[in-house]
């Protein structure tokens, strides 16, 4: 899979945050074989927690996709880009404008507004979105190359509340990386986002909530990697009555 | 002076932002930093000169999703 032209082997892009410590946290970024992962930027406190967490990052290897969590407006957005941009060295930005503070759904007027204008100064933009087609559309315009369409509300764990919307997307931008960002909540769910030919999933909470981080790590990056197989392989037609898998010619007569 | 730091008055004796940072602690931190809420790169934090009531975000990196 190529992102801006780079290659990354994974198709599971994981969150650093919410896990119970810092250990378990690079346990399971390593569990997941993950090769991008998802930083924030916050106010340093006096003890430098940020810089040591930094220094933590570092080490896992993996490429640094910053977010621009909790900004709800386009300047909050952009400003903490440009700071993401020099902070973490990279022209990727992971562009979040929040509509709602309740649901987190994107406002995808002030995220299409954001897209352009750090389009336009270099930065590669992977949106936050919803899976709404002209909103993608208007996006690919704006510059992005890349696009995150939600699977439900951030956090919650729902799994994919419209496949078939997710459906219409891999359609619609058949040459598109596709990234299921947010509402993962199990393996089977980010299997699902990968049998419907999604490119890859970006899921956080599913993972640092689990009991045991690291093997939810594992289990999601398997699941990534069968939902995946399951696509490329060509899965059957879906029927509605029952078709006998064993053959009926050749039976006994046994009455 | 006083200036407005992550939220929090701070009186400070530094006339520009790279000698403020180093006066508040930062200067072996990996900060960035907006003033007003404009980003300013490293590279001119020796050049911006602060004002009574300024108010600056020092960010660093954090979790996140």
């Amino acid at each position: 899979m190529q992102l801006y032209g780079t290659e990354i082997t994974s198709r599971l892009l994981l969150g650093t945050a919410q896990y119970p410590s810092p250990a378990v946290l690079t346990e399971a970024v390593k569990a997941s074989g993950t090769e991008i992962i998802t930083v924030s930027l916050r106010r340093e406190t006096a003890d430098g927690s940020g810089t040591a967490f930094w220094q933590d990052l570092q080490k896992t290897g993996c490429r640094i996709l910053p977010n621009t969590a909790g900004c709800h407006s386009v300047q909050e957005a952009v400003t903490t880009a440009r700071m993401a941009r020099e902070l973490f060295d990279t022209p990727w930005i992971k562009l979040e404008v929040i509509g709602h503070s309740d649901t987190l759904q994107p406002d995808v007027f002030g995220l299409v507004e954001a897209a352009r204008m750090l389009s336009s100064e270099g930065f590669q933009v992977f949106p936050y979105t919803t899976d709404d087609l002209v909103v993608g559309e208007k996006l690919l315009e704006a510059g992005c190359e890349v696009l995150m369409p939600w699977g439900a509300p951030i956090g919650s764990g729902q799994g994919l509340r419209n496949p078939d919307a997710l459906r219409a997307m891999r359609a619609h931008f058949p040459d598109v990386p596709l990234v299921v960002d947010a509402g993962i909540g199990r393996p089977s769910d980010a299997a699902q986002a990968m049998e419907l030919g999604m490119d890859a999933v970006l899921l956080n909470t599913a993972v640092a909530k689990a009991g045991d981080p690291a093997g939810m790590a594992r289990a999601m990056a398997l699941a990534v990697e069968a939902g995946r197989a399951g696509f490329t392989a060509d899965p059957m037609e879906r029927r509605d009555m029952a078709v006998p898998s064993t053959p009926v010619l050749g039976m006994a007569e046994f009455a | 002076m006083k200036i407005i730091v992550n939220a929090k008055p701070h009186e400070i004796s530094a006339s520009d932002l790279q000698s403020a940072l180093r006066e508040l602690g930062f200067a072996g931190s990996s900060v960035a930093t907006a003033l007003n809420g404009t980003f300013v790169a490293r590279g001119q934090r020796a050049e911006v000169q602060l004002a009574e009531g300024d108010q600056l975000e020092v960010l660093a990196p954090m979790q996140g999703g």
